[in-house]
C-alpha cells in the first residue's frame, strides 16, 4: 500500500510538509515538542540529515521518533556521509521500520559545516540515489544481487527554481524525474512570477511540486539569505516589508508573508503543495497555515 | 603533468628530523623546481634553516627528476655525503621521495606535501585537472572534468549549492557544471548532459593501483 504521504500527493489536495532537525546530542525534547505541534497540521514531516554538514542525531532516528508520535516521516538522505553500501543498508532499515518516504539529496559540502576536516563521500549523487531506491524496489541491490524481502518507497528530490543560471538545474531536474522522483520540495521561493515560470516548465513532467517556504524572521535574515544562500532570492519589496515591521513584530510580519505566499500558491493552484521550513521557529508553523487560511 | 607540492612547516620538518642530527638534502629539478618548493634556491634556503636548527648538513643536490630511475645514479654519486648523514631530507613530491627510498637504506624524510597533479595557469598558479579516476568522462563533459573541478565530484549535473556560476565552497571558484553546461551548449552537444551517468567504479584497479602494459 502507498505511504500516507504518497496517498496525499495522489489525492489532488494541496499538500503541506514541514521539517524538523534532530539535536546535536541526545536531548530530543525540542524535536519531540515540535513533532507534537506539527503532526496534526501537516501531511508529512521531513527529518534533516546532518543539515548544513553539521553532525547531529541521525535522520533515520529522527524519523523513528516521528513514527512513534503517529506522524508521517520523510527521510532526508544525503550522499555526503555514506557510501552506496551504507545508503542501501539504511534504506532497507528505514523501510522495515515503516519509514516509506525518502528525499534524495546530494548534501551540503563538508567545508561549510562543523567537521571541516572530514572526508566527503559522494560515492553516489542525488540522481544515482534515486535510481538506487528504484533498484532496491526491483528486488536487486546495486551489486546486482537478489534481495530477501523487497522494499517500496515514495521517493523525491529537490530543485532550486531561483538558481542562477537556471538551465543546468533544469537538466538535473529532468534527470531526477527520469530516475523516479515522484515529488520535489523546492528551495525557498519568494517571487511568485519567477516561480510560475519554473512551474510552466515543471508541469511538462509527471511529478509533484511542493514549493519551499522559508519563514523570514527579520529583514537582516532576508538580506543575509539573499546575499549568502545559493538559490535564495528575497525580492526588495519583501525585505522592505520586513524592515517596516513595528519593533518586535518582525516575526509576525514574516508569518504573514509566508501565509500570503502559501495562500496565493493554493488559490491559483500554481503547484501541488508547500514545504515549510521554519528554521528554528517550528512552533509557528500552525500560525503560518492559519495566515494562509488553512 | 606536474606534481604540485607545498613545503611542510619548519616546525614539522624539525619534528620529523628529531634525533637525526646530520642531514643530506636533495631537491628536484622538475616539478618541485617549477613550484618553487624544491629547486636550487629552496634547497639552499633549507640548508640554512636546518643549520639554524643545529643540524649538520653533509651535502645537497638537486636531482634532475627525482621520480625517474636515473635518480639511482645521483644517489651513487653522493654516497659519501649521504653515508655520513643520519637521514636524507627530500624536497620533491612523494613520487621522488619514494624513488629515493628505493635506492638507499638511510631514513628518507619528505620536506614537502604532495597536493595534486595539475597544470600551471599563470606564473605560480596551479589547478588540479585529473584525479586519475580510471574512467575518463571528458568526452561527455566538454573537456572539463567534473570529478576534479566539482568540489563534490558530481557526474550528473550541479548541486543546489551553485550560485551565479560559482561554487558554495568558494565564491571565487567556478561551478564546474555551469562551465560544462555552457561548453556543451556552445558545442551543440547539450544532450550529453541529460544522459544518466552511473555510479563510478572505484575499483577500476584496486588500491594500491598497479598496471602492466602488455
Amino acid at each position: 500500500m502507498a505511504s500516507k504521504f504518497k496517498q496525499a500527493l495522489n489525492s489532488g489536495k494541496f499538500v503541506v510538509t514541514t521539517e524538523v532537525g534532530p539535536a546535536k546530542g541526545t536531548n530530543m525534547d525540542a524535536m519531540l515538542h515540535h513533532i507534537d505541534l506539527l503532526k496534526d497540521v501537516v501531511d508529512a514531516i521531513n527529518v534533516t540529515d546532518n543539515q548544513s554538514s553539521v553532525m547531529r542525531f541521525p535522520s533515520v532516528g529522527g524519523c523513528m521518533l516521528v513514527k512513534q508520535k503517529g506522524a508521517e516521516p520523510i527521510l532526508q538522505m544525503t550522499c555526503r556521509d555514506r557510501n552506496r553500501m551504507a545508503l542501501q543498508a539504511d534504506l532497507l532499515y528505514a523501510n522495515y521500520m515503516g519509514i516509506e518516504n525518502v528525499l534524495c539529496l546530494t548534501g551540503d559540502a563538508i567545508p561549510v559545516g562543523d567537521h571541516k576536516e572530514a572526508k566527503s563521500v559522494f560515492d553516489l549523487d542525488s540522481v544515482q540515489l534515486l535510481k538506487t531506491v528504484r533498484t532496491l524496489e526491483s528486488g536487486k541491490d546495486l551489486g546486482g544481487n537478489d534481495l530477501d524481502g523487497v522494499p517500496s518507497y515514495c521517493a523525491g528530490a529537490i530543485v532550486t527554481p531561483e538558481a542562477n543560471p537556471i538551465e543546468p538545474q533544469l537538466v538535473k531536474f529532468e534527470k531526477k524525474v527520469n530516475e523516479g522522483a515522484e515529488f520535489f520540495q523546492t528551495q525557498a521561493i519568494y517571487d511568485l512570477d519567477n516561480f510560475k515560470k519554473f512551474m510552466k516548465h515543471a508541469r511538462k513532467y509527471d511529478t509533484k511540486i511542493l514549493a519551499g517556504i522559508v519563514l523570514l524572521s527579520s529583514a537582516g535574515m532576508a538580506r543575509y539569505m539573499t546575499k549568502n544562500i545559493p538559490g535564495i532570492f528575497v525580492p526588495q519589496d519583501l525585505i522592505d516589508e520586513m524592515a517596516g515591521a513595528p519593533k518586535g513584530q518582525a516575526l509576525k510580519t514574516g508569518i504573514e508573508i509566508a501565509g500570503r505566499l502559501i495562500g496565493e500558491l493554493k488559490k491559483e493552484a500554481i503547484c501541488d503543495g508547500v514545504h515549510i521550513m521554519a528554521i528554528g521557529k517550528e512552533e509557528v508553523v500552525p500560525d503560518i497555515l492559519a495566515a494562509a487560511g488553512m | 603533468m606536474k606534481s604540485i607540492t607545498k613545503q611542510k612547516t619548519l616546525e614539522e620538518i624539525g619534528q620529523l628530523l628529531d634525533g637525526l642530527n646530520s642531514v643530506f638534502i636533495a631537491g628536484c629539478g622538475t616539478c618541485a623546481t617549477m613550484t618553487h618548493t624544491g629547486g636550487i634556491e629552496e634547497v639552499a634556503a633549507m640548508k640554512l634553516s636546518l643549520q639554524e636548527l643545529g643540524k649538520t648538513v653533509t651535502g645537497t643536490t638537486v636531482i634532475p627528476a627525482a621520480c625517474d630511475d636515473m635518480t639511482q645514479e645521483t644517489i651513487k654519486k653522493y654516497e659519501d655525503a649521504i653515508g655520513s648523514a643520519d637521514a636524507m631530507l627530500i624536497m620533491s613530491c612523494a613520487m621522488g621521495v619514494h624513488r629515493v627510498s628505493l635506492y638507499h637504506k638511510k631514513a628518507v624524510i619528505p620536506a614537502l606535501d604532495t597536493l595534486f597533479i595539475g597544470l600551471e595557469d599563470n606564473y605560480g598558479e596551479f589547478h588540479e585537472v585529473c584525479a586519475q579516476c580510471g574512467q575518463c568522462v571528458l568526452g561527455e563533459t566538454g573537456g572539463i572534468c567534473p570529478v576534479t573541478a566539482c568540489h563534490k565530484g558530481l557526474v550528473n549535473g550541479p548541486c543546489g549549492g551553485t550560485n551565479d556560476g560559482k561554487c558554495e565552497v568558494d565564491k571565487n571558484r567556478d561551478c564546474a557544471w555551469t562551465l560544462i553546461h555552457n561548453k556543451l551548449a556552445e558545442q551543440k552537444r547539450l544532450d550529453l548532459m541529460y544522459k544518466y551517468q552511473p555510479p563510478k567504479n572505484y575499483q577500476v584497479t584496486p588500491k594500491p593501483k598497479v598496471t602492466k602494459i602488455t
